[in-house]
């Protein structure tokens, strides 16, 4: 149980660095951007086929990087210069992405298992540091040193780096590129007549939130010892998950506060998802479902309460009412309420 | 400082809803000019106030301002000379963003935008020293967001936006219109005192006779594409809204008259 659940915390927060991809282009600039599930994938097979060819895996995921930051530009010019609609321009190029990623692979799957990865790289780095002891002396201190983790440096690491990524993101989006960015999002024609240009802030948003995607997709790669070309279906839908996942639990005012949510939300997503799984009825090809109704429940579930605590408000509105009328109402409460009629 | 020369302008050209918006229009304006335009709905007010902020491109003619052909320049680009407030408050702020990060975005219209941060502390001094011109204590509300804000108070700080970075033309698309009285008459004392501070060179469309009569030093009359009238400098001053009125019905007059004797 307890390494299942550090399992989906390490996973989680590599699928963070895609939610935060993702928040960039749905959120922030309001597009549904699709390029992702091709963007995703891209940016595995990069990764995995440099890393079979004998590339560095630093090269090969800073290339995988890069290979997701074209993908987003191109998706940004059929939007902007092409002037197709923002949903069909990201399946336009999510579909021809999967030939893409066909051509670059070579092969519908390439085993990463005997390689060295940058997942291997972090942990032979780690395995010096001597900090594992340390952490699993505390763990076990706790009372959980039954399941004590191989290495903690998957997760530690991945948390750096989401972290990183996340104040290096917000930092950004208070810049004056930045808040041009936000509000081409929020307020296309009012950004334009103070001089920005709306189409290139669009690009660039959907080549940052795609390069982050793809960054994300070579670090699942490594991470999970393979790359497949079906591993970015759905991934869309895990990204939003993550985003309102996390917008509904910890609130989105700011955003720093927005960024950190979608991190806590990609993590909160992974545990649902391993807990669900342990449920004996459900199997492993459920996940797509159990996603769907993460993200039904997570948009439906804040708008009942709201309209249940609505109701509750006039019931109560409304037996005040009442009993003023019938002259019930106990003293104390009366003076409470009358106090404007009097006025 | 504005010229329009020779502007014309077609919409849906070859259909059976083919209409002229702007026929061969001619208009000139000097620095620190403040023209106001009336017209009925479809006369060409809003695809002239376009047609200077270039969301459309002329079909023909040039348009200048400062001395320099901005015909073929985009709306993005030209925006740099032009600040803009539009008819509808929800249109000249982004919602979601605060009252600081507006006043940022409006802040960068002159200039390149880079990678330095959009509300400085420096920035914050001057965005609270102009938030106080318009004395409705949104100088104490920097950091809440414009959404919260309402229809009178958006317009006033688009106003505000639109003019604090001495915009070489200001545009003024019935931006009191969609106001109740009192906030109307709120943004249009605002409008006076700004346009008159900074001596900005301004365009401003009304559907308010008297609005256009009051304000400005100028005043033209637009129908079906063109300026039939045209008040400046004393002229304006002694007009009033039943000689508009009957200086309207007279063209209009004589313009049927023409048509009768036309048909006949």
């Amino acid at each position: 149980m307890f390494s299942a659940l550090f399992n989906s915390f390490e996973s989680g927060m590599i699928y963070a660095i895609m939610a935060l991809g993702v928040y960039l282009t749905f959120r922030i600039l309001d597009f549904p951007d699709m390029t992702v599930e091709g963007s995703f994938v891209t940016g595995a097979s990069v990764a995995a086929i440099m890393i079979v060819n004998g590339y560095s895996p630093i090269v090969a995921t800073l290339c995988a990087m890069v290979a997701g930051f074209i993908a987003g530009t191109i998706t940004g010019f059929l939007h902007t210069k092409g002037k197709i609609n923002p949903l069909l321009a990201g399946i336009l190029m999510m579909i021809a992405l999967y030939s893409i990623n066909l051509r670059i692979m070579g092969a519908s799957n390439i085993p990463l298992l005997s390689q060295t990865t940058i997942i291997t790289n972090i942990q032979d780095a780690w395995a010096g540091t001597g900090l594992d002891n340390l952490l699993n002396g505390l763990l076990s201190f706790v009372g959980l040193g039954d399941s004590l983790p191989k290495t903690w440096a998957i997760l530690i690491v991945m948390l750096v780096v989401a972290v990183v990524i996340q104040a290096g993101m917000s930092a950004f989006l208070k810049t004056e590129i930045g808040l041009a960015l936000r509000a081409t999002g929020d307020n296309e024609a009012m950004v334009k007549s103070f001089s920005a240009h709306t189409g290139n802030m669009k690009i660039l948003g959907l080549a940052i939130g795609n390069a982050l995607v793809a960054f994300s997709g070579s670090l699942v790669a490594q991470y999970n010892g393979f790359s497949d070309i079906g591993m970015g279906i759905g991934i869309i839908v895990i990204g939003l998950a993550s985003v309102i996942i996390g917008e509904a639990l910890f609130g989105a005012k700011t955003i720093a506060r927005a960024t950190l949510a979608v991190i806590g939300g990609a993590i909160i997503y992974r545990i649902v998802v391993t807990l669900a799984l342990r449920v004996e009825f459900l199997e492993t090809g459920d996940v797509k479902l159990i996603t769907a109704l993460i993200v039904v429940g997570a948009l439906v579930i804040p708008k009942i309460s709201d309209k249940q605590k609505e109701k509750t408000r006039k019931k109560r509105r409304l037996k005040e009412i009442q009993m003023r009328h019938d002259g019930t109402l106990p003293k104390g409460r009366e003076e409470y309420a009358s106090v404007k009629s009097d006025l | 400082m504005l010229r329009l020369n020779q502007i014309y302008k077609v919409f849906n050209e070859g259909t059976p809803d083919e209409k002229l918006a702007l026929g061969n229009l001619e208009l000139q304006m000097t620095k620190g000019e403040f023209v106001t335009v009336i017209g009925s709905n479809g006369a060409g007010k809003s695809t002239l106030m376009n047609m200077i902020s270039g969301k459309i491109l002329p079909d023909a003619g040039e348009v200048i301002i400062d001395g320099e052909n901005v015909s073929a320049i985009e709306e993005h680009a030209r925006a740099k000379m032009i600040g803009r407030v539009f008819q509808d408050p929800m249109l000249g702020t982004a919602p979601h963003m605060t009252i600081e990060e507006n006043m940022a975005i409006a802040y960068g219209r002159t200039n390149r935008r880079g990678l330095g941060f959009g509300v400085t502390k420096k920035r914050k001094e001057l965005f609270k020293e102009c938030l106080g011109t318009l004395h409705l204590g949104l100088e104490n509300r920097m950091t809440a967001k414009v959404g919260l804000l309402s229809g009178g108070e958006r317009q006033a700080l688009s106003l505000l936006m639109a003019t604090f970075t001495d915009p070489k033309i200001l545009l003024l698309d019935e931006h009191t219109a969609a106001l109740d009285p009192s906030r109307a008459e709120l943004v249009t004392n605002l409008t006076k005192e700004i346009v008159e501070k900074n001596q900005l060179t301004t365009l401003m469309v009304t559907h308010n006779m008297q609005q256009a009569i009051d304000l400005g030093n100028s005043l033209i009359m637009m129908d079906k594409g063109q300026i039939i009238f045209e008040a400046r400098g004393a002229a304006k001053q002694k007009l009033t809204v039943e000689k508009l009125l009957n200086e309207f019905q007279r063209i209009k007059g004589e313009k049927m008259i023409n048509d009768r004797a036309v048909l006949i």
